[in-house]
């Protein structure tokens, strides 16, 4: 048996999800109160994971790097969460849903993975409804759907440009129910720095204190990873500040594959970029493609005035305005995917005819559905967004388009891990944004939400007993053991060296650096010359930050530039992977765009004769090449076809 | 629109450097900040000076900075989220300030909230007051189709008003009694205002003041400046409705 045993149930697509509860193992309850279950991350994945093994019966621990669990990044996903309901008679199912997402992927992701995604949608639903989100409703009083990017129904869900806020909330109130009631034990402000091994099975992980640097031990039968993405190596992007990637990428060190870490979404309706000293992104939510219609100028000249801010937006009459989207995209129109819309940006901007002074925005304009349907509609529909822009931009949108301009949004890449969620590691699991599973090479928006419920709510609760059941002889993990001993060391002397380096630099500085090699050469477009520049320029980097970086005040005190510092470290690492990655992958897909592979028209082009696999990279040590190993995708139930928008 | 450069500003901060050290304010001077960037972009900028001079860096909280996730929380020229309405200390950007200005820079004051570190406060007494009954006691699986529950449009945009509470704490920063009543009745209006949350209602708005008065947080007398320094606005009549519940728990006692 390979080591990649995805674990794919047999049988037809519609029943393998149910065959596969039905033969996996259950933990009885007098057992389940024996076993522990850490779970790292609180975001939805990790959230909901938490409340649902300790309504189970389990032993949880979790862990937050924030103050409470309710601010992890999930908090501010904006448009919506996506659900096979049919509520709106619109023709949607289960296979729709299936279907759109693998496609949408670029027939990147596991057909029996995405097919039962789409299955548990629903329940999302309405066990959130039963919580007290408070999705929109129509008048009549049952609940409304919007349209998101790639599809052609309304699936969408949503609470105003708040839906990851509520449904968070949704899943942290549970957890809440759950600490009140003593079976899980929370840990805020504690930042895994390592997963502990014994006997080749996940026993534990090492986290550090954030208030009193203390770093302490946390033993259990089971860890579960739900840390978030990794956009962050990028710098710039609409993730939280303190998103990162390492406590993922401590699993890859420890034996976890890491699969297709290029796969990296590029959202198109973000606020641009402006000057050097900006910190983050702000996503404006593909929501507002609804109802906004994205174009530039036709003329090159009423561009370069508009950059030049001799002409405002609205001086540009109606026939002078090219809707590209429209132009290119007649059938989904404004309501391409994400990969498509932000290539078709860039495209434009490239050719001249972006429209901010930085010559890299288009508008994104509201007129239209202003005049269609008031203001006040709009208000309701979008309010939050539009305050929300107001306040960066200082323009009002309801009388001026907005600027947007695509940023680094999303990662489909992650650990692997088999149908179950577990890693290549046993007793090691990875939900959410932090695994691979779903998306393909790019995932379709209002799909990370419910994947990381589905996950935790749906998923993860029935295959972690399988695993489980196995080990309920097992006795508690032994935090003296040797394994933790040398976890801990090796902890302590990766901090310390960090902070006896007294160099002359702070981390920002290095970090921004690692930001434009990676946006420059990893990004949007990319080519062998510059994927192998890119891992040339990253090395250099990070020689010179282990030179050069100056952490000030204490160990063991809170020290933020500590923080950071550990996890650009990784980023490095993780940015060099995702070089590697995308060079290996000499074909275009989703929001893998590479130079050398594209059809007439300038559409990204697949070739699935070579690269219709999973890409798994396993750690070899610290100054050896990782190995790449592949996970064939069988497809027996979608036809691959070169995606079509038109 | 177009940004201008403040070419010298003075940061009056809150140094303090853990829970058990006295703390005093320092003054920097920063340059040529634009007005186009945040406040927290500036308090990076003076961060990284600050770094390569070899001093300590000042210790803020702060995580989206989009205005959501209620991690900033910055006391800022006397005021809670500092001299914009409706916005979080993210959200706040440097047109609100003049060239040559001194910024004052606190963190929330409060016996509820310790000061962990220069600017960074413990809100673990919010985690306690939810614990203790702001959620519907539903478990994983075993519920009914989402429409079988409809909801009227007008209930749902009121609780969702309530429920877009971010946990920031500006309302008890603001209050001089240190009542954390706004945040309270946030959540019991978010939940009461849907059919699903009307069956613990009562007791739910019991077990959630009995915290907050264990906690240490001031008593209410209807200020109303909880709801001035509000980022998301959430409305004083939040706490008219949480007397009621409050008032229906105790008669049924
Ligand atoms: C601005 C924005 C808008 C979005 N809008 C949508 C949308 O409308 N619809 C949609 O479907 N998706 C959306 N997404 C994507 C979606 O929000 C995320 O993919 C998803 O919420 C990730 O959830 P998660 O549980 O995997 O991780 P996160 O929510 O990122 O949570 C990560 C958790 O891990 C913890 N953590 C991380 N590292 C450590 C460590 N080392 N030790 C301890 N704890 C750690 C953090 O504290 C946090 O609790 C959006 C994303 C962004 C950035
Ligand atoms: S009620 Fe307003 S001020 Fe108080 S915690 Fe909630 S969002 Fe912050
Ligand atoms: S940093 Fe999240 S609300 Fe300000």
């Amino acid at each position: 048996m390979s080591i990649l045993d995805s674990k794919i149930p047999e049988g037809p697509l519609a029943e393998k999800w149910n065959k596969h509860k039905a033969d996996i193992k259950v933990v009885s309850p007098a057992n389940k109160r024996k076993l522990e279950v850490i779970v790292v991350g609180t975001g939805l994945g990790g959230a909901s994971a938490a409340a649902s093994l300790a309504e189970l019966g389990y032993n949880v621990k979790a862990f937050c790097y924030q103050d409470s669990p309710r601010r992890a990044h999930s908090i501010s996903a904006q448009g919506g969460i996506n659900a096979a309901k049919n509520y709106q008679n619109d023709n949607d199912s289960v296979f729709r849903l299936f279907y759109d997402t693998i496609k949408g992927g670029d027939y990147r992701a596991r057909e029996a993975n995405v097919y039962r995604l789409a299955e548990v949608s629903p329940n999302i639903i309405d066990q959130c409804v039963a919580q007290g989100v408070p999705f929109g409703r129509e008048y009549g009083g049952l609940l409304a759907n919007r349209s998101f990017g790639g599809v052609l129904v309304s699936r969408t869900f949503y609470a105003r440009g708040q839906t990851g806020q509520q449904l968070l909330l949704g899943a942290y109130q549970a957890m809440n129910r759950q600490i009140e009631k003593g079976n899980v034990k929370m840990y805020t402000r504690h930042e895994m720095l390592d997963v502990v091994i014994i006997d080749g099975k996940a026993r534990g992980i090492i986290a550090r204190d954030l208030v009193t640097g203390k770093i302490k031990r946390f033993g259990a039968h089971a860890v579960v990873v739900a840390s978030g993405g990794y956009g962050n190596v990028f710098f710039l992007s609409t993730n939280a500040m303190g998103s990162n990637g390492s406590a993922a990428w401590q699993c890859y060190k420890k034996g976890a594959f890491f699969a297709n870490p290029c796969f990296v979404q590029i959202h198109p309706t973000c606020i641009p970029v402006h000057g050097d000293q900006q910190s983050k992104l702000t996503l404006m939510s593909e929501s507002l493609r609804n109802d906004g219609r994205v174009w530039v100028p036709k003329k090159k000249e009423d561009a370069e005035k508009l950059r030049k801010g001799e002409i405002g937006p609205n001086d540009i009459p109606e026939d002078d305005r090219d809707f590209y989207l429209e132009r290119r995209y007649p059938s989904y129109g404004n309501l391409v995917p994400r990969d498509v819309a932000s290539r078709a940006a860039k495209e434009r901007c490239d050719a001249g005819y972006g429209v901010n002074a930085e010559g890299k925005a288009v508008f994104l304009d509201f007129k239209y559905s202003i005049e269609r349907l008031g203001k006040d509609v709009i208000k309701a529909r979008y309010g939050n967004l539009f305050q929300m822009y107001e306040k960066i931009t200082d323009v009002d949108p309801y009388k001026e388009p907005m600027m947007i301009y695509p940023a680094i949004h999303y990662t489909m890449g992650g650990t692997w891990v088999d149908y179950n969620l577990m890693t290549t590691v046993p007793g090691l699991y990875s939900i959410g944004e932090a695994n691979f599973s779903d998306h393909g090479a790019n995932r379709l928006g209002a799909s990370a939400l419910m994947q990381g419920l589905a996950d935790g709510y749906f998923v993860l609760p029935y295959t972690i007993g399988d695993y489980l059941a196995s080990e309920i002889m097992v006795p508690k993990a032994d935090t003296q053991a040797p394994e933790f001993d040398e976890a801990e060391k090796a902890v302590n002397q990766r901090l310390e060296k960090l902070y006896h380096i007294k160099g002359t630099k702070p981390v920002d500085y290095f970090h921004k650096k690692l930001g434009h090699i990676m946006w420059d050469y990893v990004g949007m477009s990319r080519n062998e010359e510059g994927l192998k520049k890119a891992i040339q320029q990253i090395r250099e980097i990070r020689e010179e930050f282990w030179k050069e970086v100056r952490i000030p005040g204490e160990l063991d005190n809170l020290n933020q530039e500590l923080e950071k510092a550990g996890r650009v470290a990784d980023f490095f690492d993780m940015g060099e992977l995702m070089a590697l990655d995308a060079l290996n992958r000499n074909e275009s897909c989703g929001g893998h765009f590479r130079e050398e592979s594209v059809t007439d028209d300038g559409e990204a082009k697949r070739d699935d004769d070579n690269f219709t696999f999973v890409s798994c990279w396993e750690y070899k040590g610290e100054d050896q090449e990782p190995v790449l190993h592949k996970e064939p995708l069988v497809f027996e139930n979608v036809k691959l076809t070169q995606r079509s928008y038109k | 629109m177009a940004d201008k450069i403040l070419k010298k500003l003075n940061i009056k901060v809150w140094r303090q450097n853990n829970a058990k050290d006295k703390g005093k304010f320092e003054t920097y001077t920063i340059e040529n900040i634009s007005t186009g960037s945040s406040f927290l972009e500036m308090l990076d900028i003076l961060n990284n000076k600050l770094i390569l001079e070899g001093k300590d860096p000042i210790a803020f909280d702060h995580d989206c900075r989009e205005g959501i996730c209620g991690t900033c929380n910055l006391y800022i020229n006397g005021r809670a989220h500092g001299p914009d309405t409706e916005v979080t200390t993210c959200q706040l950007h440097m047109r609100k300030f003049n060239d040559g200005e001194t910024i004052t820079i606190e963190p929330w004051r409060s016996k509820a909230f310790p000061v962990i570190k220069d600017l960074i406060v413990d809100r673990n007494a919010f985690e306690k007051i939810l614990q203790a009954g702001g959620f519907i006691s539903v478990n994983t699986g075993g519920v009914p189709d989402a429409n079988t529950i409809p909801v009227a449009y007008e209930d749902a945009e009121e609780s969702m008003d309530a429920a877009a509470c971010i946990g920031c704490g500006a309302c008890v920063a603001a209050c001089k009694n240190a009542s954390a009543m706004l945040f309270v009745a946030a959540k019991v209006s978010h939940l009461a205002k849907l059919p699903q949350g009307k069956i613990e209602a009562k007791k739910r708005a019991r077990n959630m003041i009995a915290k907050m008065d264990e906690l240490g947080f001031g008593g209410c007398t209807n200020t109303g400046a909880c709801e001035v320094e509000c980022p998301k606005s959430i409305s004083i009549t939040n706490i008219a409705r949480l007397n009621r519940e409050y008032l229906k728990a105790r008669f049924s006692e």
